[in-house]
């Protein structure tokens, strides 16, 4: 007993002694290892995020900022280019976001089935418009789309299709901006889905195979309540980037025409920094945390539901 | 019987998988030949759809409207500071939530997850206020700095720091090496791949990034390739042959990088979510 309470005591100094060398100890160490990342968060997210809240009830003029009260959220409510913006952006999330995870999901099943070749080549094209900048993707997309001499026109005209408007007409700027950001986002999505594919055990289809299920039973059986888990994923991450949609209307239409490619942070970005009234673009700003928040928790509480 | 029944089949999904893939690589080739026209021809009808000799002409206006090198070092500069700085930085910070225990650690780590999930947007205004009082506009810093502590980037090298044992780190300092030496020796090779993925997810945002770099950089020399290429946009007149050999520009290098290292790329843009 003695002995073995000896050797504890004349082991730790030991530890001490050596460790000494650096001036820091299993006890401090961690403050030394997250000191960096605390500190830039504290002055650049969580200063930002409460200065941006008091913000949102001043009125800045110059550098004179006085309190307003709620008076930039009542604005809000009776500003037309908010409401549209508001209603372009959920326009834009209800059509596009279905639509591309289809596609991805579509391409997905396609490149996981058995039966084609040069899987990889095709994984590698489709996940290529994923590396380009959205900037780049737009450019590109706005001389495609241009309605007197883009490709896209010449292509149609080609097949006895009259030539779109595409980026100077209401609807169909909305729809150029949705092929922007499936071109960009389908093949990020393919990916995800096709890693999903290839996580379900091989099991579950063969002892599906044995009970006698189709390739058609089997996919709807066994598939699509597996990919579950991954389909959700990509839901809330597109949801939640097409709310904060910007590059792509900035650089095809700058939100027009007459608004109607105007997104929240479009807005957010003219009224901030094009007007530089920071106080409504604050408010600007707390109204899309405030609807992220309650779209992800929707979107969380309805897969809850269907779990239970 | 069920060959003939499976090669129609086959075939379909065969040419729409082709078309599928043409129309993802097709903008891709497009914008490279539009980068050797000259602009008008970019509009020609019938359309030329192979490479121009206009490049270097091209090349020689973007220089001139836009100062191209400068730009590209600008971009590039940017986003390798920017990468190594910020992977260290998280990789300390994931180390400590996955491997110590210290007063504070919970509160922190809820403070990454809100920061995680507020929409950036929020940041915008005041961080554009902090930049004016330190007088950073115009300034690398005021690119770097903001989203250098990156929530995302820590969460995942929290979850990766996780899954090394904690037997080797106490075998480590039993054998008399300090804590440091023991996050760069012992703990950063062990997480390597997580590193790769996680710099080249950091690398992506910063490169390709527009709305913060739009706001605090105005003068023309401080551009970056995004910020430049939505200028010549505003233009008056828009040189198209420049426009597109500004984006091919842009999008080439990581294109290269991309086909070199696909698996790394594909976990890294991710943002690890995805194992393979």
């Amino acid at each position: 007993m003695m002995a073995q309470v000896e050797k504890v005591v004349n082991t730790t100094p030991n530890i001490r002694v050596k460790t000494r060398k650096s001036f820091l100890t299993p006890k401090n160490a961690p403050y030394f290892f997250i000191g960096p990342a605390f500190l830039l968060i504290l002055i650049f997210s969580v200063y930002p995020v409460i200065s941006s809240l008091i913000l949102s009830f001043q009125e800045v003029r110059g550098v004179e900022k006085s309190f307003v009260g709620l008076a930039n959220y009542s604005r809000l409510f009776h500003d037309p280019i908010f409401y549209k913006s508001l209603l372009n952006t959920f326009q834009i999330l209800i059509i596009q976001v279905p639509i591309m995870l289809f596609l991805a999901l579509l391409i997905a099943v396609g490149l996981h089935s058995s039966m084609l070749k040069g899987k990889a080549f095709f994984r590698i094209s489709y996940f290529m418009p994923a590396i380009t900048a959205l900037v780049a993707a737009s450019i590109v997309f706005m001389i495609l789309l241009d309605e007197h001499f883009g490709l896209v026109n010449y292509f149609l005209s080609s097949v006895g299709v009259e030539s779109i408007q595409w980026l100077t007409t209401p609807f169909w700027a909305k729809v150029s901006v949705i092929i922007v950001m499936t071109w960009r986002w389908t093949g990020y999505n393919m990916v995800i889905f096709l890693a999903g594919l290839q996580n379900i055990p091989s099991e579950l289809y063969e002892a599906a195979s044995i009970d006698g299920a189709g390739k058609v039973k089997q996919f709807f059986v066994i598939t699509i309540p597996q990919l579950k888990p991954v389909f959700i994923f990509t839901v809330v991450m597109s949801t939640i980037g097409t709310l904060q949609l910007f590059d792509e209307p900035f650089i095809l239409t700058h939100g027009g025409p007459n608004s109607a490619t105007m997104t929240i942070t479009l807005y957010l970005y003219e009224t901030g920094f094009k007007f530089f009234d920071f106080g409504y673009a604050s408010a600007i700003a707390y109204v899309l945390v405030l609807i992220t928040a309650v779209v992800s928790w929707v979107q969380m509480k309805l897969v809850g539901d269907l779990e239970e | 019987m069920i060959t003939s029944k499976k090669i129609p089949a086959k075939i379909v999904i065969y040419i729409l998988v082709i078309a599928g893939a043409v129309l993802s690589i097709g903008p891709f080739y497009w914008m490279i030949v539009g980068s050797t026209l000259q602009s008008g021809d970019i509009f020609h009808v019938p359309p030329k759809l192979l490479p121009g000799d206009y490049l270097a002409k091209n090349f020689q206006s973007l220089n001139e409207s836009l100062g191209i090198g400068k730009i590209f070092w600008n971009s590039l500069f940017i986003a390798l500071v920017y990468t190594v700085v910020s992977t260290l930085i998280s990789a300390m910070a994931g180390y400590a939530f996955a491997k110590y225990k210290f007063k504070g650690k919970n509160l922190f780590f809820f403070i990454i997850l809100c920061s995680l999930m507020i929409p950036y947007q929020v940041t915008l205004i005041p961080l554009f206020e902090l930049m004016v009082s330190f007088n950073w506009l115009n300034t690398y810093q005021a690119i770097i700095l903001p989203s250098l502590a990156s929530p995302f980037a820590i969460y995942l090298m929290r979850q990766n720091m996780q899954a090394v044992p904690n037997s080797i780190i106490e075998a480590s300092r039993v054998d008399g090496a300090g804590e440091i030496r023991i996050f760069f020796t012992i703990i950063l090779p062990v997480v390597r791949p997580a590193l790769a993925a996680v710099s080249i997810f950091l690398f992506m945002s910063q490169w390709n990034s527009l709305i913060w770099p739009l706001i605090t950089l105005n003068s023309k020399e401080m551009f970056t390739l995004p910020v430049a290429l939505s200028s010549l946009i505003g233009m008056a007149r828009i040189d198209y042959g420049q426009l597109m050999l500004g984006t091919t520009l842009s999008t080439i290098p990581i294109m290269i990088f991309f086909l070199l290292l696909q698996k790394h790329f594909i976990s890294g843009i991710l943002g690890g979510s995805v194992k393979e």
